[in-house]
């Protein structure tokens, strides 16, 4: 199906550069009318998968366009979509963006849990959607299965939401390795021992998709709040061995400030959210404690 | 992170039922932190009887305890106080950073030792209230 289509194409990009003005709206129109036959077939194809199917899913998905007149009010548009063995919710959405309505949209991109971007709402949790299995949520084949964006952020379209505050907080601990105490000889390594590198294993595992900080009460009514993401990050840092005396004590400067690891409350939601299962309320009361060690002195 | 328009339930309690273990124990010891400083008002209001007089004093918690709520309401501050020192003692091994990973249990948990203390109180409570 694809390959003709390109086919088409380049048909029509000669055909438009011999004779411009007039063809080109023919061209559009034909273009058009093609896309609407395909749209068309795909959804009879659709239609015959569901029929077929031992067993299928229902999906509501949100949708909100705020740029299109009729779509600016928020609405829920199910699908019927036929389920395999081993279906994630992304591949749901990606079926039904492909059959029924190719302006679905949504963020994916690797589908393996390492990119990020396809952190949904799903059934009222955060998860990842490539990671989410369709067998693995409650009663799937009977009741419909909810798929929100994430809460606490601005929707921009469907299911897209506007993650600018998130990496700014992210990017307010400053994450990246730098080295204040490098190493004398100019060809020696920085050694890391196994036991840190144990201790900050699963805190370098985040992949920035923001489950955590949607799923947070908190960072929801503290803007400022840094989040257990950024938390994390300031962690795995800030635990680091490799990094020296001095960067650590800048970093704890940033995390132990009034909207820093103070405002965590201990709900756990984002411990119970990431789907890369990072410790993150642990990490959090770790830094809280690294943090009351820095200020107390009792010499 | 403004919302552009209503949501609806997203944001709100209406989602209850999604809440995890860690949640509502954050909600119950928010809830009865609160009904604990509202009591302690109240204490104070009936111990001050006290400056007056000491048979105003006692005629002040003779009438109170002769009226079956305050006695039904006793069972409830019970419940709510040994549910606060329960999660509480909770909250500090996760602040101490101890057995963060059963924090969930720990919360069933400090429910269920409250739920045994309250109903085992029940009979000196409410003896001779009905």
């Amino acid at each position: 199906m694809s390959t003709e289509i390109k086919e088409k194409e380049t048909e029509t990009e000669t055909e438009a550069e011999t004779e411009p003005a007039e063809s080109s709206h023919k061209t559009r129109r034909m273009e058009q009318k093609r896309q609407r036959a395909a749209q068309r077939d795909l959804e009879e194809e659709a239609r015959e998968e569901v029929d077929e199917a031992e067993e299928t899913v229902e999906i509501k998905v949100f949708r909100f366009d705020p740029e299109v007149a009729g779509k600016e009010e928020p609405r829920f548009d199910t699908f019927h979509v036929p389920f395999f063995k081993g279906m994630t919710v992304l591949d749901a959405l990606i079926y039904a963006r492909d059959h029924y309505d190719s302006s679905l949209t949504f963020r994916h991109s690797c589908r393996q849990a390492i990119c990020g971007s396809d952190a949904l709402f799903v059934n009222g949790t955060q998860c990842l959607g490539c990671k989410t299995q369709i067998a693995d949520l409650e009663d799937h084949l009977d009741s419909t299965i909810r798929i929100e964006p994430l809460p606490h952020q601005e929707v921009v379209k469907d299911l897209v939401v506007d993650m600018e505050h998130f990496y700014d907080q992210m990017e307010a601990v400053e994450p990246f390795f730098d080295a204040d105490e490098l190493p004398d000889g100019e060809l020696e390594e920085q050694r890391q021992d196994r036991e840190n590198r144990e201790k900050i294993k699963m805190s370098t595992r985040c992949i920035w998709c923001g489950a955590c900080m949607s799923s947070c009460n908190i960072a929801a009514g503290d803007n400022e709040y840094l989040g257990p993401a950024a938390i994390n990050k300031a962690y795995r840092f800030a635990m680091d061995e490799r990094e020296g005396e001095d960067r650590k004590q800048q970093r704890l400067n940033i995390i132990e400030q009034e909207h820093g690891v103070w405002r965590c409350q201990t709900q756990f939601s984002c411990t119970e959210v990431c789907p890369k299962d990072i410790p993150l309320t642990d990490h959090i009361q770790e830094l809280k404690r690294e943090a009351v060690k820095n200020n107390l002195k009792f010499w | 992170m403004s919302q552009s328009y209503d949501r609806g339930t997203i944001e709100d309690f209406g989602r209850w039922k999604e809440f995890s273990a860690g949640m509502w124990a954050w909600i119950f010891h928010k809830f009865s932190g609160w009904v604990l400083i509202g009591y302690l008002f109240t204490h104070i209001a009936v111990l001050s009887t006290a400056t007056q007089s000491g048979t105003m004093y006692t005629q002040t918690i003779r009438g109170l305890e002769s009226l079956a709520i305050v006695r039904v309401l006793e069972v409830g501050l019970l419940a709510v106080a040994v549910f606060h020192i329960l999660n509480g003692v909770r909250l500090l091994f996760v602040d101490l950073g101890v057995g963060l990973e059963a924090q969930d249990k720990s919360f069933y948990a400090s429910l269920v030792v409250s739920a045994a203390i309250v109903i085992a109180s029940v009979p000196t409570f409410l003896a001779g209230a009905f």
